[in-house]
């Protein structure tokens, strides 16, 4: 790790002006990734902005929306009473991600800003545009069981890891954000970003930008809801392929959906044409089948993860189906 | 009724006699020792898996802060015994040796360590470490076990000693089962698979003086280890002081020294301070061994009513360029079943890897997972209960040598395990239970390992206070070696066990081997109740010069009670410790137990069946293990609770290895992409049931007195193919390459 300064302001603005004026500052709040990073030699900064202090942790229960605080821990956000009973599919979610412990430390702002776990983002002695731009994508032709099915780019193929970015997605969320230039909203979908030619950047946030809040407005999806989360192994892992399905079902038809992935590309990725397939029809297998299909066109796989061609739509169809008998 | 009144504690599931230090953290592992001026060590690891060092730049770490040197090989002091260091004569004979860290400019896999940091902080010496930059002159590696499958060779070993273990094995005719009406061949694979005990690797040196080492070290053999580097040092073994006294888990990666500790004694020498060296968990990945990527084919035979007429049984596993390693991957093949042919080959690919080293159930576990799996394909063909399969083929006697077992109670495992799973559900045809979106299944595997015993030594002495003291060089890497022990000295003695300490984990102590192979009860047990009778014997004598009941009491009769020794047949007659210590009692007697010629007589083996039920998911292929019992013939237990703990540990790892362990090298890189518990996978406490544990628990008497087998291994042998089977049974689908991950069900 190297050495860096340390400051921990009051103020928002003081904090944000601290990052945006030092191309070398960043902001910390849980330091669930951040801190391995830095102990990894792979994050570097030379000043942490520590932004415990200011008070952004509250959860709004307001009409029509919840608003989330960026500094609300993710054990909060997935026990709280009023998200649990309007905002079921992101509990579950969050309850998907980590461990018990890092939920206690990781922050919602920070479960958005993790970084991608790609063996070679990791690894300072092998190749990876998104650690080292122009140094290549060892990921691409090397071992890339976990990598994306989607929207890659020769320059990356790595997937966003956060559990609760796929709740957050499907869920028609915004980003509240507050930098340099005064506050602005990003709809959730356009908070992540696709590779492309700068894999190094996962969002569209503007240096030193800073999350304050989420919104998540009300929905009719507080009963058909479910996060089918597959993985190595029970618990604490990493998502081989995560799907969040919302419905909204009434006489066995179904008034809503939404549905989005994880672990299948560079952000969390929205079915929409999948959404719309489901509107209109029976809660059925047969729908859920179809409504998988559409969701898989466009998916292209690698050497090692040919499985999530497959995993993916299977996954799409356990979800809905839980979700749909959820009640 | 007298037997058990003698046996109060030896079976009793007595607690850990340190089970108070353990979880208030006041139990002193190898990094927690704080010496004074102590100073920390970071490795650095070379980028390249194979080539040469041309340079190390440490300019940048030398200028920062608290850097007191950047050792290399370019600067290194010389080892003297680096030239002639032997190996330790209680393992297998491997050819080379292991990697004599800067001594020359070799770079045999990548991490190897090319350079060490000293600092007066840990994390100084790591920040510093990470500026040290190795200069290569890089040459093309091998690291994929496949690609180099031609170039396949005997062991060096075997090809010297036609009787050497690894040598081809043939009775009957070779590759028969190619003729067989009925016959299988699977090809089967495991990865590399990783010890990662909770506690890293870690030693703390501290040259005493000029020609005086004392370690404290991470290590399962306190006397192996320091004959390793009084030889490095060429040092009377006495001048080296190895202290191990507690160890947070090894599972075989201890059971040999490696380079890290070199690289910490040689620091200690350069910059003349006491040095501490912990490795990380990434260099837990790179450093310090593995069980090795494995190839196997297996061919079987049998005849419609279920008699196994041949097998055969190949094996090629992975070794590094400086070192052939082997292990008993085959053994289980030419012993467990009877079958008038087999045919076994064992062959090695060098890699440039770091050396692989035994890891729970060495060889053994490898080689179950094809020899169990392909069991359970061929009662498929014959469309035979596997269970049925394995009893028609069941040996009264070893048909590798013909010698009659020294006990074996498989059978009596398989009824025990086969009620408490409900074998009776499983179905004969695949795929046909289910509950819900669940695929149910069941499956059966079956383990063995050698009820190995070696000498021992163990010293007891009478203390002022009344409590005997027991010493041994023996270390307790976690199966409650200090606290067995206790309970075989409280039996022989008649004393309370709070009356007694077991000092363990010192080579100052009285002899004995590596806490390895599942021998330590086998040979330290034995060695506990010796001493122990010679201490009563002692005691005796003493006392029978002034009392007279003692000089004609039977040796059993005599006790040790609260500050008395007295006769059991009348407690009246009793001598005050505090006497015969007045008469020299309190000299501690040594006394060395060895394994008799029953060895040479009998074949002698633990068994080990383990039974699971699993459920798996119909969309997505995730495997939970829903029931899973481990019923073992590993003669007497002497502690119901750690032996059954050592069952489990050993079950859950089984589970581990199933279904998620699995280390993966960028053969383009030659370097590791898992090098985390993120993506190295252990399972957690939700992918594992509660491990149902049965013991037979029949004493067998010709391993030694104690009837004591052996647990660690046979825990986990058997266990993944038990699962692949329950898998298969569930769904129809054969894995034959570990893990049996999601992407492979679907």
């Amino acid at each position: 790790m190297n050495q860096f300064q340390y400051v921990r302001p009051s103020k928002q603005q003081a904090a944000i002006d601290a990052v945006a004026k030092d191309p070398n500052a960043t902001f910390i709040a849980g330091g669930t990734n951040l801190v391995d990073l830095m102990k990894r030699g792979i994050a570097t900064p030379q000043k942490l902005v520590d932004i415990n202090r200011l008070p952004l942790a509250r959860i709004d229960a307001d009409p029509g929306k919840l608003r989330i605080g960026a500094l609300a821990l993710n054990s909060t956000v997935a026990d709280d009473k009023q998200v649990r009973e309007r905002q079921p599919l992101l509990a579950q979610a969050l309850n998907a991600g980590a461990s018990a412990q890092l939920r206690n430390m990781a922050t919602v702002g920070g479960n958005m800003l993790q970084r991608t776990r790609c063996s070679y983002f990791y690894d300072l002695a092998m190749p990876c545009n998104k650690r080292e731009p122009g140094s290549g994508c060892g990921a691409l032709e090397g071992i890339n069981r976990m990598h994306a099915i989607f929207g890659f780019s020769d320059k990356c193929i790595a997937v966003h890891p956060s559990d609760m970015s796929v709740a957050l997605v499907a869920l028609d969320a915004t980003v509240l954000v507050s930098g340099p230039k005064g506050e602005r909203r990003i709809p959730f979908i356009d908070f992540h970003r696709l590779p492309g030619d700068t894999p190094e950047k996962d969002t569209n946030l503007e240096k030193g930008e800073l999350i304050t809040a989420v919104d998540v407005p009300d929905g009719p999806f507080t009963k058909y809801v479910h996060y089918q989360k597959v993985r190595e192994r029970a618990s604490y892992a990493f998502a081989l392929l995560s799907v969040a399905a919302a419905l909204d079902i009434e006489n066995n038809t179904i008034k809503a959906a939404r549905l989005a992935m994880g672990g299948v590309a560079h952000k969390p990725w929205r079915l929409t044409a999948a959404e719309q397939l489901l509107v209109g029809k029976p809660a059925t297998e047969d729908t859920f089948r179809q409504a998988a299909e559409v969701a898989m066109q466009g998916a292209k796989a690698f050497k090692h993860n040919a499985y999530k061609i497959k995993l993916g739509p299977n996954t799409i169809v356990q979800a809905l189906r839980t979700a749909a008998s959820a009640a | 009724m007298k037997e058990q009144a003698q046996n109060k504690q030896i079976g009793a599931p007595m607690n850990r006699v340190d089970g108070h230090l353990k979880v208030t953290g006041a139990a002193k592992y190898s990094a927690e020792y704080e010496l004074p001026n102590m100073a920390y060590a970071v490795l650095v690891g070379s980028t390249i898996a194979k080539g040469r060092l041309t340079g190390v730049d440490a300019k940048a770490a030398e200028r920062a802060p608290g850097v007191l040197a950047v050792i290399t090989h370019f600067n290194s002091p010389k080892v003297p015994g680096f030239d002639t260091a032997g190996k330790d004569p209680s393992q297998p004979a491997t050819v080379g040796g292991p990697l004599k860290i800067f001594k020359d400019d070799k770079i045999h896999y990548s991490d190897q360590p090319i350079a060490v940091v000293v600092a007066d902080s840990w994390e100084r010496a790591r920040h510093a470490a990470r500026l040290v930059k190795g200069q290569y002159a890089p040459e093309k590696h091998k690291t994929n076990l496949e690609a180099g499958a031609s170039e396949a060779f005997l062991p060096t070993a075997a090809k010297k000693n036609p009787k050497h273990p690894m040598n081809d094995y043939q009775r009957g005719q070779a590759d028969a089962y190619k003729l067989g009406a009925i016959k299988l061949e699977s090809e089967y694979v495991i990865p590399t698979e990783v010890h990662h005990p909770m506690e890293l690797q870690a030693i703390t040196a501290h040259w005493e003086a000029a020609d005086k080492l004392t370690i404290y070290d991470k290590t399962q053999g306190t006397m192996a280890t320091r004959r390793d580097f009084a030889k490095e040092w060429n040092l009377p073994e006495e001048n080296v002081k190895v202290i191990a006294t507690f160890v947070g888990g090894a599972f075989g990666n201890a059971l040999h020294s490696w380079p890290h500790e070199s690289a910490a004694i040689i620091a200690a020498r350069v910059v003349n301070r006491p040095v501490k060296l912990m490795l990380t968990r990434e260099q837990m990945f790179t450093n310090v061994g593995y069980r090795p990527y494995t190839w196997q084919k297996l061919g079987m035979s049998a005849t419609p009513d279920g008699k196994i007429t041949a097998i055969t049984h190949e094996s090629i596993g992975q070794t590094s360029n400086y070192e052939e390693f082997t292990e008993s991957t085959l053994a289980q093949t030419r012993m467990m079943y009877q079958a008038p042919n087999v045919t076994t080959r064992y062959r090695l690919v060098s890699l440039d890897v770091c050396s692989p080293i035994w890891m729970r159930g060495p060889g053994e576990a490898t080689g179950a997972f094809a020899l169990e799996s392909a069991m359970d394909e061929m009662a498929h063909m014959l469309n035979l209960d596997p269970l049925e399969f394995r009893l028609r083929n069941y040996t009264d006697k070893d048909p590798e040598n013909g010698k009659p077992w020294s006990t074996k109670f498989l059978k009596e495992c398989y009824q025990l395990g086969a009620e408490r799973v409900g074998w009776s559900k499983r179905q004969l045809k695949p795929g046909s239970l289910r509950d819900g979106e669940w695929l149910i299944g069941y499956g059966m595997g079956v383990g063995t390992f050698g009820a190995h015993r070696g000498a021992a030594t163990v010293g007891a002495q009478l203390l002022a206070n009344g409590t005997v003291l027991l010493q041994c060089a023996t270390t307790d890497i976690g199966p409650g070696t200090g606290t067995v022990m206790t309970q075989i000295a409280a039996d022989t003695l008649g004393l309370d066990p709070k009356k007694i300490r077991f000092e363990l984990g010192n080579s100052s102590f009285p002899k004995a081997g590596t806490q390895g192979g599942s021998s330590t009860v086998n040979s330290v047990g034995p060695a506990t109740q010796e001493a122990c009778l010679a201490l009563k014997d002692k005691l005796r004598g003493l006392a029978g010069a002034s009392n007279a009941a003692f000089a004609s009491a039977k040796k059993e009769d005599v006790t040790l009670t609260d500050g008395y020794l007295a006769l059991s047949s009348n407690p009246a007659t009793r001598v005050a410790y505090a006497d015969l210590i007045k008469q020299g009692g309190d000299k501690a007697v040594m006394v060395e137990a060895r394994p008799g010629p029953e060895g040479q007589q009998y074949s002698m083996y633990s068994f080990s069946v383990h039974f699971v039920e699993v459920r798996v998911h119909e969309l997505t292929g995730e495997v939970r293990v829903s029931k899973l019992v481990s019923c073992a013939d590993a003669g007497t237990i002497v502690n119901e609770k750690t032996a059954g703990n050592q069952m489990k540990g050993g079950a859950v790892g089984g589970i581990g290895m199933a279904l998620m362990e699995a280390a993966h090298i960028d053969d383009r890189f030659g370097r590791y992409v898992t090098k985390d518990f993120a993506d190295y996978h252990v399972p957690v406490h939700a992918d594992s049931p509660a491990v149902e544990v049965a013991f037979v628990n029949q004493p067998d008497p010709h391993v030694n007195a104690l009837g004591t087998k052996g647990i660690g291994e046979i825990a986990i042998i058997g266990v993944a193919p038990a699962i692949a089977n329950a898998v298969f049974n569930a769904t129809g689908k054969r894995v034959r390459e570990l893990p049996i991950t999601p992407d492979k069900l679907i």
